[in-house]
């Protein structure tokens, strides 16, 4: 339909040719870089081998494959378990983050800790202490990914500068700070700090034990969190300010889900890293809104497909040493992501895709049959409807009109009369009459009832008549007591 | 601390770079996506790398073309996954660049035996290196870097000034500038092309984090600087330069107040622009945090002085069997109206000094002059109920309320507007007599 309206306008061409251009260039890029993976993995595997590692990656055998699998060898089963847990708690937690559209909270949020953690770290060994052990810098990251995400709510709320400015500004300032603060590290004679840079790329294949633990406390206490507070963040998530006349605290359950993000995020970014860290708490939670409608079941999908990825990457990265791990993860929960966007259920592209195909079928057959209907109402009776009539009647091009001729056909509405004209047969007059009696009947409501004048019904009543039901048809026949809406097909209220 | 020409080259890179980047992020905060610049900058890594796989060199200029045609593909993909699948423009959005950049590691490591390009140095920068890499430009030798990012700027410059228009309306309306027949799309992918080649030229001296730091931190201090568009644009230009002076003063200098030795002056830098940004937070002249809390500190005392007035002109009224001790017109305010306080004690004083009030053997009592005033304000409350009442079916007790918050901002045309009506009788709802109106508080 707006095809055909563009090209009525005569903006068509310049239109298609923008998005065509669009669409070349973003196929051009996949291209690239589906090129760019496979080469990557390709020079991965036949391994320029240089002369001193030999780094070859090598087929697995399917030995290797099913140690990796069935968790035989303790470090996988270390890191597959770790991450796997980690992506349950981040996949749910970032639902509730994604549905209250603050899903790059946890890239702002995580770039934020970088100061706590070298403050913590300065901290530490200025006291005597490693500089590297865990919980302290673990509450240095906390401190500061809360005064991060408290930044960020306050400058939102108390300037006229939006969200995504003030995330912008808390992530780039606080991960400045963080930068200078690592570079005096790095001129300090006591301690080195090699260990920290772990916080931004992450270690994930090197995972110990003891952070699995973490990990898996902290999912532990997310989810049970969540489903402690399961009625009150989908509360929050749809509608805040109902929550807030029903007398819910709304900033401390605001701070207890940010709380569960500090947390989950912190722990993770030691474990992991900061970007894979970002992309557990966004992607898996983008990817389950594709397969349900229903807050239940996306948080569940989500923590799953969050759980699966980080299985699946991690074991990918087991099996192939030089694949960094958490970039394997990340791109691992990318294919699912894509997968669930074209092929989700409920808002995947391609159902919504199909449906929007059979909708525009079907508007065009009632199109092709109210055309035909009219032209046979005004011309002479059975002589039939050329189709250079048929062009003129509606903008539709003559590929299209050939098309749903052709359909109609098939369905037995219409059939081919003398000389290349057409016919509506007794089944596609039927049909024909009940959407031509539709769009009159609204053609008359709209003239009797809204004072609409008769030259400007058609365009409404085009847009109605596929979607008035026998319901509304009925209350419009009532309302219109008139001798013409008794008719079984009124007259049209305007010239055809 | 010892400056050389050495610190002036870096100082003048930084300050390029930061103009070079405020023209775009400016329209970056106006339209909403300040967090693109942060997408473009981690998604451009495997623009990089793919351009080192399909040439096999660190030639500057493909490494510029592939990243800067990433940071475009960035955009386009996240529009599609924001388009197509219905998906939230920033979480799209961190679905594409986490993509791209766990994408670009994964190149880089393949990559990493042949050539140094390593992801610290694409986070980081060297801004403290750039001189070294000197060209020689009219005679002068200049840094590669500043000469590359004065291009940006200038060009940056040049089609920020010619397209002034069509951005400013698309960034404020896209749907004038829709029917005005500017295209959006277009205005969009120009504006990302920017970013980008912006991006990939400033982040090989500085490093993605500062860029990010550079198109959205002075930006948004101009913002609440000024409501102007192209003072914004001015400002932004301005402060950013500002922010990487003092970012390398303060690399330099700050951390040896702690005893250490010096720091990187990319950080430093966007540390510094976080610190104009929070001066323009606190003392920006309209949208500043103090302006408005001295704002609203007048309105809170004028009322408060109002509300003072009215009290004592009603306990007056009632005979002078009450008077208002001096301690007690707070808690009497509290009853009567649910102020008091600070606020009240500040209006008290405020209008002793005014000689609107004074106080006689600790009891406070209108002047002539405060009288005068309080007669107004009663007048137009209770002119107020009046209105309101004869109007609207209102019960007489929900009438009080509204002519609370009405005596404070009733002029004296409106005033005259009720009185011209037929018949205005001399009580209000509640029965209490309408002041009469005198020559001076008419």
């Amino acid at each position: 339909m707006r095809n055909e309206e563009c090209k009525m306008t005569g903006a068509a061409p310049w239109a298609g040719f923008r998005r065509w251009c669009r669409v070349v260039v973003g196929l051009l890029g996949v291209f690239l870089v589906l090129w760019a993976s496979t080469s990557a993995l390709a020079q991965a595997s036949a391994g320029r081998s240089k002369s001193l590692a030999d780094t070859r990656l090598e087929l697995p055998s399917a030995a290797q494959v099913a140690d990796v699998l069935l968790l035989r060898d303790y470090n996988t089963r270390v890191v597959v378990l770790g991450t796997m847990l980690l992506g349950l708690g981040a996949g749910v937690i970032g639902t509730f983050l994604l549905l209250r559209k603050r899903a790059l909270m946890g890239d702002a949020l995580s770039h934020a800790t970088l100061p706590g953690i070298a403050l913590a770290f300065i901290v530490m060994t200025r006291f005597g202490g490693s500089g590297k052990s865990l919980p302290g810098l673990l509450v240095g990251a906390t401190i500061f990914g809360g005064i991060g995400v408290a930044c960020v709510l306050l400058i939102r709320g108390a300037t006229r500068l939006k969200e995504d400015t003030a995330l912008g500004i808390v992530l780039s300032v606080f991960f400045g700070l963080g930068v200078s603060v690592l570079g005096v590290i790095q001129k300090m004679d006591t301690g080195s700090a090699a260990g920290l840079e772990s916080f931004i790329y992450g270690k994930t294949a090197s995972m110990l034990a003891s952070d699995a633990k973490l990990i898996a406390g902290a999912a532990a206490l997310t989810v049970v969190g969540c489903a402690i507070f399961y009625k009150e963040f989908s509360l929050l998530c749809f509608d805040e300010s109902f929550a807030r006349s029903q007398g819910w605290p709304r900033l401390l359950l605001d701070g207890a889900m940010m709380a569960m993000v500090v947390m989950i995020t912190v722990i993770g970014l030691g474990a992991v890293g900061l970007i894979l860290m970002i992309a557990l708490l966004v992607i898996p939670p983008a990817a389950a809104r594709f397969w349900s409608h229903r807050l239940g079941p996306t948080v569940l999908i989500a923590g799953g497909i969050g759980a699966a990825s980080g299985w699946v990457g991690a074991s990918i990265s087991a099996l192939a040493a030089r694949l960094p791990a958490g970039a394997i993860i990340v791109l691992t929960a990318a294919a699912a992501f894509v997968l669930s966007m074209i092929f989700g259920v409920q808002r995947g592209v391609l159902v919504r895709g199909v449906e929007l195909w059979r909708l525009r079928r079907s508007v065009a057959r009632q199109h092709l049959l109210r055309a035909m209907y009219e032209a046979e109402e005004s011309g002479s009776a059975g002589a039939g409807v050329g189709e250079v009539e048929l062009l003129r009647a509606r903008s539709w091009s003559r590929r299209a009109l050939g098309g749903g001729l052709r359909r109609a056909r098939s369905a037995g509405e219409v059939e081919p009369g003398d000389a290349g004209r057409w016919r509506l047969t007794e089944a596609g007059r039927v049909a024909a009459a009940r959407v031509v009696r539709n769009h009159r009947l609204w053609e008359l409501y709209l003239v009797t009832h809204a004072d609409i004048a008769p030259s400007h019904v058609d365009r409404d009543a085009d847009e109605l008549e596929h979607v008035l039901g026998a319901a509304m048809v009925e209350e419009l026949e009532l309302l219109l007591a008139r001798d013409e809406s008794r008719a079984v097909v009124p007259a049209s209220p305007h010239a055809l | 601390m010892n400056w050389s020409s050495y610190d002036t080259w870096i100082v003048l890179t930084g300050a390029l770079c930061a103009a070079a980047c405020a023209l775009p992020g400016t329209f970056l905060v106006l339209r909403r996506m300040s967090m693109m610049g942060d997408a473009i900058s981690h998604a451009v890594l495997p623009g990089l790398a793919a351009a080192f796989m399909l040439t096999g060199s660190r030639g500057s200029w493909v490494m510029f073309a592939g990243a800067a045609a990433v940071g475009v593909l960035t955009a386009l993909f996240t529009q599609w996954v924001h388009r197509l699948g219905k998906v939230e423009e920033s979480a799209a959005m961190g679905v594409v660049f986490t993509a791209l950049f766990a994408l670009g590691l994964v190149m880089l490591v393949q990559a990493a035996d042949d050539v140094d390009l390593d992801p610290g140095c694409v986070l980081y920068g060297s801004l403290e290196l750039a001189p070294l890499d000197a060209r020689s430009f009219f005679g002068a030798s200049v840094p590669r870097a500043a000469l590359m990012l004065g291009a940006v700027f200038l060009v940056n410059l040049v089609l920020v000034v010619v397209f002034y228009k069509e951005l400013r309306i698309s960034s404020f309306d896209p749907e004038l500038s829709t029917t005005l027949g500017i295209p959006g799309g277009l205005m969009h992918y120009g504006l990302m092309t920017m970013v980008a080649v912006t991006t990939v030229a400033a982040f090989e001296s500085v490093g993605s984090i500062l860029v990010i730091a550079m198109l959205i931190v002075p930006a948004a201090s101009a913002r609440l600087l000024t409501d102007r568009l192209w003072l914004t644009l001015a400002l932004s230009v301005a402060l950013g330069a500002g922010g990487a002076a003092l970012g390398h003063v303060g690399a330099i200098t700050v951390p040896t107040w702690f005893g250490f030795v010096d720091t990187g002056t990319a950080g430093m830098t966007a540390a510094a622009a976080g610190a104009i940004f929070i001066l323009c937070l606190l003392a920006g002249p309209r949208h500043g945090l103090v302006s408005r809390f001295v704002h609203r500190l007048g309105l809170a005392l004028r009322i408060a002085r109002e509300d003072v007035l009215g009290l004592l002109y009603r306990l007056e009224e009632a005979g002078g069997a009450r008077r208002a001790r001096a301690g007690e017109v707070a808690s009497l305010m509290r009853s009567a109206i649910g102020g008091g306080g600070t606020v009240t004690r500040l209006a008290v004083a405020d209008l002793r000094r005014r000689g609107r009030v004074r106080s006689r053997s600790g009891e406070l009592h209108l002047t002539p002059l405060g009288r005068e005033d309080a007669r107004k304000l009663v007048r137009s409350h209770r002119l107020w109920e009046t209105y309101v009442a004869r109007h609207f079916a209102l019960p007489p007790d929900h009438l009080h309320p509204s002519a609370e918050r009405a005596e404070h901002f009733l002029s004296r045309d409106m005033r005259r507007a009720i009185e011209d009506e037929a018949d205005l009788p001399t009580r209000d709802p509640h029965g209490a007599p309408i002041p009469e109106r005198t020559k001076e508080s008419s």
